[in-house]
């Protein structure tokens, strides 16, 4: 309710700041109303463009979940095994995406392969680093216990690491699920192509900004971020589901 | 060989960490079927270290120490700790937490189901097997985590300050009814409590210990007739043993802090 308010406070500061600008610089902040149009004027090619950054999005979030998952695991096993793997993590972390574009280009070919493994890279270090942590940050006296009752080294990771992770795993996915929709369109942006599919919105913006169609490119903004609303509720609602009944923070104040 | 009555015998068992100081010295000690031993002592003189070797958690750096016969390790079948905090899984509801120790040895459903009715009816939880253990209170928590040590009918109880974090109130309450379930189980217990008088209320024999390193300082015999409830409280033999104890755990600690 507040948030809706708000977006309507928004709105109103928008426009007014549009008819403030002079005539001649008023194309640098096209009203709501003129979004709104471009959006309805390039809606077949806008839809398409957005259903091509969704699958490279979900593709990318969908490896990095399966392979963050993995790698974290292996992480835990042993603090030899994270002090000997955790610079080559940080490196691919840090190495910019434009730098590593043009080689994913190379190896995968351009569009929706390429944007994949960039949405990919993006949201795998945090899922990695959140989950590793929460891997090794299991209580001791629980492990303890475990020992005590013979627990197989097997058991004691399904039964009790990987459980008592979760909280800190959905940390790092709602990380990676803000930050896939981001990836992908930067992925397009820097590995998108026009074959075959057409690209995705990150291509689409680099057209509309060339052809000039202002109005177009703020459409393009808009949609990426309800992507990156989709996601993050997404996996916010999945967190309420794994972990509302047990976990402190999804607690109903009323029970 | 240990005599045939011991069911856990120290003899000169020393303990350190690494290149560490000795934080166990020259203890001996042998406990027969059936006892309830207590260790009272200043924080940090080695009580949860002894529990701790006693359940084959980490070895002895000298002397021996025999459970049951065999190595602590070996015996560890026959063991169930209860720790001080209640130490359950939050994402399993009551009735899977108590059961948590027989799934991890492989004991089937229907079984474990047996034990655990057993166990929660002990601690008087019947009934609030689907409850979380967030919704329950620090008393309730407290009951689940021995009666899941119950469910493996341990021949040998090791409890770490299981009451220390409790109020007043509830702490009685549950000291009455480990009597209770003692009364019917027989199994051997040590216990380790910061309290003198939970100590004599449910002990056969409490060990002062002294700091750096720990040390069996005293050792007094505690023959109050049993059952024991809530009346032997108010007995003037428990009272004077009472004042006998902290008497002796003072002179250990002033010790300590002369040497
Ligand atoms: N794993 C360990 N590594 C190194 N030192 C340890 C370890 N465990 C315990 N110690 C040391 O051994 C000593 C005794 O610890 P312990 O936990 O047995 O004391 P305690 O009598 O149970 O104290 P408290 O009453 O506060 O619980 C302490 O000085 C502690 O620092
Ligand atoms: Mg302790």
């Amino acid at each position: 309710m507040v948030a809706l308010l708000a977006g309507a406070l928004l709105v109103a500061l928008w426009t007014a700041a549009h008819y403030g600008l002079s005539d001649d610089r008023r194309y640098l902040l096209p009203t709501p109303l003129a979004v709104l149009e471009a959006l309805g004027a390039n809606a077949p090619v806008l839809a398409r463009a957005t259903c091509n950054t969704l699958e490279g999005a979900l593709l990318g979030f969908g490896l990095a979940l399966a392979f963050g998952g993995l790698a974290a695991l292996v992480l835990s096993l042993s603090p030899l095994v994270r002090a000997g793997l955790s610079p080559y993590l940080m490196l691919l972390q840090l190495t910019p995406v434009p730098v590593l574009a043009p080689l994913f280009v190379l190896w995968a070919g351009p569009g929706l392969r390429s944007v994949a493994l960039i949405t990919f890279l993006v949201c795998f270090f945090p899922l990695v680093v959140n989950t590793t942590q929460g891997l090794v940050s299991t209580d001791r006296q629980l492990v303890e216990l475990f020992r005590m009752c013979r627990a197989s080294r097997w058991q004691e990771i399904w039964r009790l690491r990987v459980p008592a992770a979760l909280p800190y795993f959905f940390t790092g996915l709602r990380i990676a699920a803000i930050l896939a929709p981001i990836g992908a369109v930067i992925g397009d942006y820097s590995a998108g192509s026009s074959a075959g599919d057409g690209g995705g919105l990150g291509f689409q913006a680099l057209i509309y900004s060339s052809q000039a169609k202002y109005p177009a490119l703020f459409a393009v903004v808009a949609i990426t971020g309800a992507l990156g609303f989709l996601f993050s509720g997404g996996v916010l609602l999945l967190s309420r589901l794994a972990l509302g009944h047990w976990h402190e923070s999804y607690a109903r104040r009323d029970v | 060989m240990p005599p045939a009555s011991a069911i856990v015998e120290f003899r000169g068992v020393a303990k350190k960490f690494g290149d560490g100081p000795p934080v166990l010295a020259d203890i001996t000690l042998t406990a027969r079927p059936g006892e309830l031993i207590s260790f009272v002592g200043p924080s940090g003189c080695g009580k949860s270290t002894l529990l701790r070797l006693i359940a084959g958690l980490t070895g002895v750096s000298d002397g021996v120490l025999t459970v049951d016969g065999r190595t602590p390790e070996q015996a560890a079948a026959e063991l169930a700790f209860v720790f001080q905090e209640p130490t359950l899984l939050p994402w399993l509801n009551v009735a899977r937490n108590v059961e948590v120790p027989q799934t991890l040895r492989g004991v089937p459903a229907a079984e474990r189901a047996v034990s655990r009715a057993r166990a929660l009816a002990l601690v008087g939880l019947a009934g609030r097997e689907a409850a979380w253990p967030r919704q329950l209170s620090g008393g309730q928590k407290m009951r689940v985590s021995l009666a899941r040590a119950l469910t493996l009918a341990p021949k040998i109880l090791l409890l770490d300050e299981p009451f220390g974090a409790l109020d007043e109130l509830t702490r009685g309450r549950l000291q009455e009814e480990l009597l209770a379930i003692r009364a019917q189980q027989g199994w051997t217990a040590f216990f380790v409590t910061h309290s003198v008088a939970e100590a004599v209320l449910l002990s056969d024999r409490v060990f002062v210990m002294a700091a750096s390193p720990g040390r069996l300082r005293a050792e007094i015999a505690v023959p109050l007739a049993y059952p024991r409830t809530a009346e032997t409280r108010l007995a003037r033999d428990y009272q004077d043993l009472v004042v006998e104890v902290s008497r002796r755990l003072r002179v250990a600690e002033t010790a300590a802090t002369a040497a």
